[in-house]
Parts: C-alpha cells; structure tokens; sequence
C-alpha cells in the first residue's frame, strides 16, 4: 500500500503541493485530475522518489520511500513520465528488456527474456520488436515504453500524462491495457490525466487538485458529478450518462 | 557492417602501418634479429602502431560515452571543452613547477580535464535551449575560452611553442619509452565497456534512469572520469585528434543503434581502422616525409562531419 502523508513541496517558497494526505488503493486505478498547475506531476514525482519533498513522507508498505535501496524499490514501484523526446536509437525489444535491468543489471537470465517476450505479446509489439524507437508512432512508442514497465514488473505502475500528444483511437487503445493491467494481472495504476472524461471512465477512484491542494479524494462516482467539478474547474459542466457511463460534456460550459 | 570485417580490415591496417615508414622493411629483415630494422622495428613501428591503436579506440569510446550521457549526437571531447581544459592542465603544471615531472603533468592534465567535462556538463543542465547543433557550439565556445586562457600564459611565460605541439596530434615522435602512459586507457576502455549497460541507462536521462533503480549522479561521474583519463592519456602522448570521438560512434549508431553493449566494440574497432588509414595516408602522401595525423583526420573527418550535418539533422534529433 502506498499512503501519502502530508506531503508538501515548494519551487522558491511558493508550494507547488501543499498538505496533501492520500492513501492508493491496491488493485485499482487511480487518477490525479485538476486544472493546471494543480501538482498532480510534482506529487506524482514525490511518490515515486524522482523528487525529494520538502515536508510529509511518503510510505510503501509502512516504509519512507526514502528508506527503500533503489534496487528493490524499483521492483516495486516503477514510473512512466513523457517520454517522446527520447533521442536514443534502442529497437523495441532492447527498451523492453531494460525493464529487467533492477533484477539483472543487464545481463539478462532465461526468466528475464520470458519477461521480456510476455510483455512485448502483451503489448501487441511482437511484429516490430526489432524496429528503431524513431521508426514508430508515437502511440506505438508508448506501448513500447508501456511494455518495458510491464516487464519490470512492479506492484505500482505510474504514468505522467501518457495520453499526451495521442489521437483518439491509440489513446484507448492504451486506457484499456491498463484497465487490463489491474484487471488481470493485479497491477496498481496511478495516472495522471488530463482528460476528465478518460479519468471517468477507466478509474476506480479520483483524487483532485487544485493550487496544490487536496480538493477531493473519492470513487469516480463521487467525484465526477457537477458539483463537485464546478468547484474543481471554476466550469459548470453538465454529465451525460451513456452505457452506465458518466461523460462530461464540457466544450461549451459557460466559463 | 559486422564486428569481424572491422577487425579483419584492422589486422590487415595494422600488418601494413608496421612495414610503411621513411626505411624500408621487410618481413624477411625481422628473421636476424640483431639487424637495424629489427631494432627500428621494435622501438619504433611496434610502439607507433600500440599508440594507434589505443589512442583510436580511447578517443572513439570517450566520445560515445560522452554522447551517450549529454545525450547529444554532436558532443565530443573535442567538442565539449574536455581537450582544451587538459591542456590548460599541462600549462598550469608548467607555471606551477619549474622542473616539473611527468607524473604532475599527467595528474594536472587529468584534473583540469575532468573539471572542464564536469563543467560543461553543469552548463548543459542550465540550458534551456537543447538543440543537436547549439549545445555542441556552446562547447566549441567553451573550449575556445580555455584555449584562449591557455594561449595567453602560455605567451606570458613564453611556453607558446611547447602548447602548439600538444595542439598537433602526430604519432611521429611515438617511439618506445614515450607512449606508455596510453596504456592507462586500456582499464579505462574496460571498464566503459562493463559499465555499457548503465551508460545507456543514464542516456535515457535522469528520471529514467531512476526509475531503473540506478544511482544516475554516480554512473554520471564514472563516465566522466573515464573520459579525462583516456583524453589526457592521448592529450599528453599523441597530441589533440579532431573529429575521432564525434564521428566514428555517430556512423556506428547510424547502423547499430545507441545500445552500448552493443556499439562500444565496434566502436573501438572503427576508431582504430579510421585512425589507421588517416595515419598510414599521412605517411604514404609525401613519402619520405609526413603529414601529421591530425591534418589527415581533420580533412577526411571534417568532409564526413559535414555530411552528417546536411544529411543527418534529422537522425540525431
């Protein structure tokens, strides 16, 4: 279990996240929603050790996070931040089979490259696993770096944006693997979103910033109904229901 | 192209560098072995070709490792100020002593070019702007700067000429006794290749890297000081080689990609092919006389440097 304890974070002395106390359920998929400049990545990054935050604690299994060897946390908890700017020529099997590298430091063992080959199955990459990462789109790039923090293999897997400069089809594409990922392999799935719809439909629960701050923290249910949007986003957003659905149909709120 | 046509066309290279030269010698001559040309052939050819071969192997691995970590196809120790700030090192051990030893040049060399890296590396961090081509002008500024400090003590002290020779790579005056210290790139060389997997890590940045579970500041400073320790090795011995470290591992990426396991020998056996046929041209051109090899490797280099540049802007992004 990862529980986040009063973590606050200031750029200068400004708080970018300010007391935030939040607890990630195992086996679901939580988003962090907010308008920008909420803190979902700076808290994001806290969690997952790339940041130091300035007071709180963030704990894995009663554990500071701090306190874990980079080793081993990195079996447990692993993090996908933009990654489309990668210059690095590595064909897809190499990125993927750098997902073992806590385990192995490199040298891969037999289980290693069964790892390896599940995780490219899973992703749908068998048939280009030996192509440059620049030869491929940009949603076949994520499945990619999808794929490497399948094969790392960690209880936690959190995404920073992964949606980011995809169209819609590679976009659910991605939504639904992770749906899978919980569903199926047990995973838990931290992510932060953008899109309120795409938090609505694929999470279990929802935990919304705003200015840093803790607005709300609650099932999908709870959080997606406008009320508590309205003081979220500053928007009167009206919700459709559509196949058990709850969409926010926010284009042309009054503002 | 595959590792063992590169090190076929190594062999057959190095088999000819030992038998081209201002005296003739033949495979025959070597069977007495009181003969002149064995003893030339010992002190001379032998050492000359060991220099070759390290200082081409050292200055292509060096750049890859540099590459790798600025995440930069166009940073190099040429590039990035590395040379540049070792040779501030061996002036400033020259101000400093007034006999100095060769130990305290090396050891100056050493520091003043794993400080210069270092800080060029903190620059990179503060830049905003990381385009390929900017990022490598930046460096040539840099470098530039030291040169100009080094120039300028260097006429103070009136030691100009002594910092001109170590400006022209040339494997002329390599004979045994005086290329030795190369031999300290050979663990350098090693151990880059061990840490190959970590440096590809790192290459993907700071936050992969973590994410990885690899401690990224330590395999930063690693790399940084294997590449001071193969410059100032070639720095002191050779002299300055442009180019090296900027293009031989842009041409292996181009067909082997950037996982370092993978490219590093190839990568060490195309610097010493390339350096090989710069040297043996440099010395067949004017026969009896010589072309110091930094002149051939700065023609061939820079004309396939350009072509890189026109042809390949949009592979290294």
């Amino acid at each position: 279990m990862i529980e986040i304890k009063g973590l606050t974070k200031l750029f200068g002395k400004k708080p970018v996240v300010e007391d935030v106390t939040v607890t990630i359920e195992p086996g679901t998929i939580t988003s962090f929603i907010g308008p920008n400049g909420a803190g979902k990545s700076t808290l994001l990054s806290m969690v997952s050790r790339l940041l130091e935050a300035d007071t709180g604690e963030v704990l894995l299994d009663q554990n500071n996070v701090r306190k874990w060897k980079s080793s081993e946390f990195a079996k447990r908890v692993s993090i996908l931040k933009q990654a489309n700017y990668l210059n690095v020529r590595l064909t897809v099997r190499e990125l993927v089979a750098f997902g073992r590298y806590p385990y192995s430091r490199g040298r891969l063992t037999a289980e290693d490259e069964k790892f390896v080959d599940q995780a490219i199955e899973y992703m749908n990459l068998a048939d280009m696993e030996d192509k440059y990462l620049d030869e491929l789109s940009g949603g076949q790039k994520q499945r990619a770096f999808i794929a490497m923090v399948i094969a790392q293999d960690t209880d936690y897997i959190l995404l920073d944006e992964p949606l980011n400069n995809l169209d819609m089809k590679h976009s659910v594409q991605i939504m639904k693997i992770l749906r899978k990922l919980v569903d199926e392999l047990g995973k838990t799935v931290v992510i932060v979103l953008h899109d309120i719809n795409f938090a609505s439909v694929y999470s279990d629960r929802i935990v919304a910033l705003k200015n840093g701050r803790l607005m709300k923290n609650g099932t999908t249910h709870e959080i997606i109904n406008s009320d508590v949007l309205r003081e979220i986003y500053d928007m009167d957003i009206p919700i459709q229901e559509q196949n058990g659905c709850r969409i926010c149909v926010y284009f042309n709120s009054h503002t | 192209m595959r590792l063992w046509m590169l090190v076929i066309a190594a062999i057959v290279l190095s088999f000819i560098s030992l038998f081209i030269g201002a005296i003739d010698i033949t495979p025959k001559d070597l069977l007495n072995w009181e003969s002149d040309e064995t003893h030339i052939f010992l002190i001379s050819r032998i050492p000359r070709l060991l220099a070759i071969i390290l200082a081409g192997a050292g200055m292509s691995i060096a750049g890859l490792i540099m590459q790798s970590l600025s995440r930069n196809k166009f940073v190099s120790p040429t590039t990035a100020g590395t040379l540049d700030a070792a040779k501030l090192g061996i002036l400033i051990s020259m101000l400093f002593f007034t006999n100095v030893t060769y130990t305290q040049q090396v050891i100056f060399s050493f520091a003043f070019a794993l400080a210069g890296t270092f800080l060029f590396m903190q620059i990179l961090d503060r830049i905003k702007f990381k385009d390929v081509i900017f990022v490598p002008l930046v460096g040539i500024m840099y470098g530039n700067i030291l040169s100009s400090i080094t120039t300028f003590f260097g006429y103070e002290a009136d030691l100009l000429q002594n910092v001109s020779s170590w400006l022209m790579g040339s494997f002329t005056l390599i004979i045994a006794g005086r290329y030795e210290l190369l031999y300290v790139s050979i663990p350098a060389i090693i151990l880059a290749y061990l840490y190959a997997n970590k440096f590809t890590v790192a290459g993907m940045g700071e936050d992969f890297a973590r994410n990885l579970g690899l401690s990224y500041k330590l395999v930063l400073n690693i790399g940084l000081i294997l590449v001071a320790v193969i410059s100032t090795t070639v720095v002191l011995t050779v002299g300055v080689i442009p180019f090296l470290g900027l293009i031989v591992p842009n041409i292996v990426s181009l067909y082997l990609g950037d996982n370092l396991r993978k490219t590093i020998p190839h990568t060490a056996v195309l610097g010493i092919v390339f350096l090989l046929i710069c040297d043996i041209l440099g010395r067949v051109i004017i026969h009896p006389y010589e072309i110091p090899v930094n002149v051939t490797v700065a023609v061939i280099g820079s004309a396939i440097f350009l072509t890189m540049l026109l042809r390949g802007r949009a592979y290294a992004k």
